[in-house]
C-alpha cells in the first residue's frame, strides 16, 4: 500500500510540474518558512459590531427621538415660531441620528420593518391629510407607511405653509387638535418601534447575533454584509441621490428627495449616511475615536495572505472621494432646480456609484461571501 | 490490432456492472429530481423569472410555465424506468431529452455535472443496459443476456476518464498551482467546519489542496483502471468527493461520481451488490445468469450506432480544446469555457450596470436589474459576456417598445477574477444592441490585464 501511495504522489508531482514552464517549485508569498494563515475571528468582529457600533447607535437614536418628543411637548401647548424652530432642530437631529442605524436592517429591525416604517419617502400628503381629518387611522398598517415617520413629520413641520408663520398659524387654527394628535401618533409609532428594536438587541438578539459566527450563507457576517451592501446600493446611493437625480428614469425627480419639504437637508442626511457606512466599514466605535475589528481589518487579514491590492485603502479612498464631491454640492433640491442639467451632482453620484463594485464585487469576492444568497447548487 | 480490438471492444464480459450502473444512475437521478422539486427550485428558477438566458441556437427552449412541473415529473418517472430497466430504450431516450431540455431552458443554472448527466444519458441510449437484472430481460427471456461486449462498459469508463482527466488538465494553470487560487479564497471562509476548519486558513493547506486536487483528477482514471491500485483509488474517490461535498455546495454530484466509479470494479463486486438487492426485489437473480452472450449482428444499424459513438467520443475529446481558437484569456472571456470540465476553477464575480440611451434625444438612464432578473440571474450575468449581450438585446427590445424609438445599450461592468482587483470587462463605449451573438470572438470584451499561464 505504501508503494501505491508513493506512486500516486510521485505521478501527481510529475503531472503537476509539467505545466509550469520550467519552474521547479511553486513560489510562495513571503518566506517559505513563515507559513501564513488567516487567524481572523468572526466572533470578535460580531462583538465589536454589536457592542460598540450597533447598540450604541440605536441608543443614540432613541435618545434623539426622546429629544424630538420633548421638543414636541413644548410645541404642543405653545405653537410659537420659536418652538417650531426648536421642534424642527430636534427633528433634524433625530433624522441625522437615524442615518446611523438605517443600515442595520437585520434581526429585530428586519422583523418590525423599521426602515419602511420610519423612513419611507416620498411621503404621501393626500394620505396624511385624509388621516388627519378621519382620525380613525391605524398607523401600523402597511398602507400608512408613506404617511408616517420622518418624511411625514417633514411635511407637517416644514411643508404645511410657505413660511414659518404660515405653518405656525395652522397649529393655531381649527385643525390644531387633529394636527397635533397626528404628530403625536406618528412620534409614538416611531418611538415604540425604535425602542422595541433596541430592547430586542439588548435582550437576546445580541447574543444570538454573535453566536451565529459561522460561514454559511445564513451566518451573521454573511447576512449582514449583504444587508450592508444592499443599504449602500439601494438606499444611500439610489434612494438619496440616484432616483431624485433621475439616473433610473432619464429626468430629475426632485420630489423624491429625502426631507423634500425641509429643502436644504437632503445632502446633510446623505453625508451622515455615508459617514455611518464608512465608519462601520472601519469598525469605528460609535461616538468615539477608537475602533475594533471590522470589514476593513478582515480584508487586511485576508489580504496579508493573498498579497494582493489593498482593498481597504481603495474602498476608503472611494468613500472619501464621494464625500468630497457631495460636500461641494449645494443642497440637492437646489442642484436639481437651479440646473437644467445637474452636472455637478451627476459627477458626485458617479463617485458614490464607484464604491458599489468595490464592495459588491471585490470585497465580497475576497471574503467569499455570496451576494444575495441563492439557494442552488454550484459546480 | 485485432487483439486490441478484441480486448477493448468485442470481448464478452459480464453484464452485471452495467446493470448495477443503470440501477444506481436511475435511482440517483430520480432522487435528484425529487430533491430539486422539494427545494422549490422549479418554481424559483424556472417559473418565477420573467426572462431566461438561452444557449446560442437553443433560443426556442423555454420553460413551459405550469407544464414545467410535468416536464420534471416525466424526467423523474423515466429515471425510475431506467433504474428498473422497464422499456429501457424508450425510458433513457425520454430521460435524455427531458433532462437536456430542462438544462437548456436557462443557462443561468449551467453546471458541469448537469452537462455530464446529459451526455452520459445520451451515451446510455446506445448501451445494452437492460439485458441483465432488468424488467425488460425478465419479461422476455430472449432479451436476457449474462454477457455483453466489453465496449459497453469501456465506453462508460472512457467518459468518466475524460471528465476527470480534463478537469485535471484545466487545473494546470498558474493561478491554481502557483497562487493556490481560488482555494486560497474559498478555504479560509470554511473555518467553521469541524476538525478541518482551523487548517483551512493555512497557506500550505491551500497549496496542498490545489496540487493534490489537480493530481487526483489527472491520476484517478489510471489508478481506477489498474487492478492493483483500484481499491486504493476508490478510497480516494470517496474521500475526495466527500471532502468536496463538505467544503462546497455541489449538491448530488459527489455521490453521482462515487457511484459511477464502481463501474471500474470487476463483476464479482457487482454480483454481490445484485445479490443484496435481490433479497429486497426478489426478481430471482439466477434467472439472469443464463450464460447467454449478446452479440450485435453486423448490420447497418449496428454500424450506425458504432459510428455515432465514435463521433460522440471524438467530440468529447476535441471540444474542450475549442478555446484555443479564441484570442484572449479563457478565464476572462469565457469563450470556450463551458462544456469543458472546468470545474470550480475560478472565483469570479461581477457587477454590470446598463445604460439605455435614447438614440434621438441622447437622454439616458440606468436600468435597475431587479426589474428584469432574479438575484441569481443577475449574479451569473454580471461576469459572463454572452449573458451580458443577451440581456442587452432583451433590454433594447423592451425599451424600444416602451420608448417607441431606437435606443442604444451600454454597459458599465466590473469583474474580479481569482482575487484580482476588479477591472472593466466590456468596452463601455460599444452599443451592445448592435452586436450580434455568434461563435466568433467578441471583440467588445476588453483584454485581461494580467496573465494566467497554462492550459
Amino acid at each position: 500500500m505504501n508503494r501505491i501511495v508513493l506512486l500516486t504522489l510521485f505521478s501527481m508531482a510529475i503531472l503537476a510540474c509539467s505545466s509550469d514552464n520550467g519552474e521547479e517549485t511553486p513560489p510562495v508569498d513571503g518566506k517559505p518558512d513563515d507559513p501564513k494563515e488567516v487567524t481572523f475571528e468572526r466572533s470578535t468582529l460580531l462583538v465589536n459590531w454589536a457592542d460598540n457600533i450597533i447598540i450604541p447607535s440605536y441608543e443614540a437614536f432613541v435618545t434623539d427621538l426622546d429629544g424630538l418628543n420633548s421638543a414636541f411637548e413644548t410645541f404642543r401647548p405653545d405653537a410659537s415660531t420659536e418652538n417650531l424652530l426648536a421642534l424642527r432642530n430636534a427633528w433634524l437631529a433625530a433624522y441625522k441620528s437615524w442615518q446611523w442605524v438605517s443600515m442595520f436592517e437585520i434581526g429585530p429591525a428586519e422583523n418590525v420593518g423599521l426602515r419602511l416604517n420610519i423612513n419611507t419617502y416620498p411621503t404621501n400628503i393626500d394620505r396624511i391629510e385624509q388621516n388627519i381629518v378621519s382620525t380613525g387611522y391605524d398607523l401600523s398598517l402597511p398602507s400608512n407607511r408613506e404617511a408616517k415617520g420622518f418624511p411625514a413629520l417633514d411635511y407637517l413641520i416644514n411643508g404645511l405653509g410657505e413660511s414659518d408663520e404660515a405653518i405656525v398659524s395652522k397649529y393655531n387654527e381649527v385643525d390644531r387638535d387633529a394636527l397635533i394628535s397626528y404628530i403625536e401618533a406618528v412620534l409614538n409609532d416611531m418611538t415604540t418601534l425604535s425602542k422595541e428594536v433596541l430592547a430586542s438587541w439588548k435582550d437576546g438578539y445580541r447574543d444570538s447575533f454573535i453566536a451565529n459566527d459561522g460561514s454559511s450563507a445564513t451566518a451573521s457576517v454573511d447576512r449582514f454584509v449583504n444587508d450592508y451592501i444592499f443599504y449602500y446600493e439601494k438606499f444611500l446611493r439610489a434612494g438619496k441621490m440616484g432616483i431624485p437625480l433621475g439616473v433610473f428614469s432619464g429626468s430629475a425627480l426632485p420630489d423624491k428627495l429625502e426631507a423634500y419639504y425641509k429643502g436644504d437637508a437632503s445632502n446633510v442626511l446623505f453625508l451622515e449616511g455615508l459617514s455611518a457606512v464608512q465608519d462601520f466599514f472601519n469598525g469605528k466605535h460609535f461616538g468615539k475615536s477608537s475602533s475594533g475589528e471590522s470589514l476593513a481589518s478582515y480584508l487586511d487579514a485576508l489580504n496579508e495572505l493573498k498579497n494582493g491590492e489593498d482593498l481597504t485603502d481603495l474602498i476608503n479612498g472611494q468613500f472619501d472621494k464621494a464625500r468630497e464631491m457631495v460636500s461641494a454640492l449645494d443642497p440637492f433640491l437646489e442642484e436639481l432646480e437651479n440646473n437644467a442639467v445637474p452636472t455637478q451632482m451627476s459627477l458626485a453620484y458617479d463617485e458614490v456609484q464607484r464604491a458599489v463594485p468595490l464592495l459588491k464585487v471585490d470585497m465580497v469576492s475576497a471574503m467569499s461571501i455570496s451576494i444575495d444568497f441563492v439557494d442552488a447548487d454550484g459546480d | 490490432m485485432d487483439s486490441l480490438r478484441k480486448r477493448y471492444l468485442t470481448k464478452s464480459v459480464e453484464a452485471a456492472p452495467l446493470a448495477v450502473f443503470r440501477i444506481l444512475f436511475g435511482t440517483m437521478m430520480f432522487f435528484s429530481i425529487v430533491r430539486f422539486w422539494g427545494y422549490g427550485w422549479i418554481d424559483k428558477l424556472y417559473i418565477r423569472p420573467s426572462f431566461f438566458f438561452s444557449y446560442y441556437g437553443f433560443e426556442w427552449v423555454k420553460p413551459l410555465e405550469g407544464f414545467t412541473y410535468l416536464l420534471f415529473a416525466i424526467c423523474g418517472l423515466s429515471a425510475i424506468l431506467v433504474a428498473i430497466g422497464y422499456r429501457y430504450r424508450m425510458a433513457i431516450v425520454v430521460f435524455f431529452l427531458s433532462f437536456s431540455y430542462i438544462e437548456l431552458m436557462d443557462k443561468t443554472t449551467y453546471l458541469n455535472h448537469y452537462y455530464f448527466i446529459s451526455i452520459l444519458s445520451f451515451l446510455m441510449i446506445f448501451l445494452p443496459a437492460n439485458c441483465y437484472y432488468a424488467l425488460d430481460a425478465k419479461r422476455s427471456p430472449e432479451r436476457a443476456f449474462q454477457y455483453i461486449p466489453v465496449w459497453a462498459i469501456n465506453s462508460l469508463k472512457l467518459l468518466l476518464g475524460i471528465v476527470y482527466f480534463y478537469a485535471g488538465l484545466a487545473k494546470l494553470n498558474s493561478d491554481w498551482l502557483l497562487k493556490a487560487m481560488p482555494l486560497k479564497i474559498w478555504l479560509p471562509s470554511k473555518f467553521d467546519i469541524p476538525f478541518l476548519g482551523d487548517l483551512l486558513g493555512r497557506e500550505w493547506v491551500q497549496y496542498a489542496f490545489s496540487w493534490l486536487g489537480a493530481g487526483y483528477d489527472l491520476a484517478i482514471p489510471f489508478l481506477l483502471l489498474y487492478r492493483k491500485t483500484r481499491p486504493f483509488a476508490f478510497g480516494l474517490v470517496v474521500v475526495f468527493h466527500v471532502l468536496t461535498r463538505v467544503l462546497f455546495p455541489i449538491g448530488m454530484f459527489p455521490y453521482i461520481m462515487i457511484v459511477s466509479a464502481l463501474i471500474f470494479f470487476d463483476a464479482r463486486v457487482h454480483h454481490q451488490i445484485l445479490i443484496l438487492l435481490d433479497k429486497v426485489l426478489k426478481w430471482g437473480k439466477e434467472y439472469f445468469d443464463n450464460e447467454r452472450v449478446l452479440n450485435f449482428p453486423n448490420t447497418v444499424t449496428t454500424r450506425l450506432k458504432h459510428g455515432i459513438l465514435v463521433v460522440f467520443f471524438t467530440i468529447q475529446i476535441v471540444f474542450p480544446f475549442r478555446y484555443l481558437l479564441y484570442p484572449g484569456e479563457l478565464f476572462w472571456t469565457e469563450e470556450g469555457y463551458r462544456f469543458s470540465w472546468r470545474v470550480m476553477l475560478m472565483e469570479k464575480s461581477g457587477y454590470a450596470q446598463f445604460k439605455i440611451v435614447d438614440a434621438k434625444s441622447g437622454r439616458w438612464f440606468y436600468v435597475d436589474n431587479d426589474d428584469f432578473l432574479t438575484p441569481f440571474q443577475e449574479k451569473q450575468m454580471a461576469f459572463q459576456p454572452d449573458f451580458i449581450l443577451e440581456y442587452a438585446h432583451y433590454l433594447k427590445k423592451h425599451f424600444e417598445k416602451k420608448n417607441e424609438g431606437p435606443v442604444q445599450v451600454f454597459v458599465d461592468s466590473r469583474v474580479t477574477l481569482n482575487g484580482r482587483l476588479s477591472t472593466t470587462l466590456v468596452d463601455p463605449t460599444v452599443d451592445l444592441g448592435k452586436e450580434k451573438e455568434s461563435f466568433r470572438h467578441k471583440s467588445w470584451i476588453l483584454p485581461f490585464k494580467d496573465e494566467i499561464k497554462g492550459i
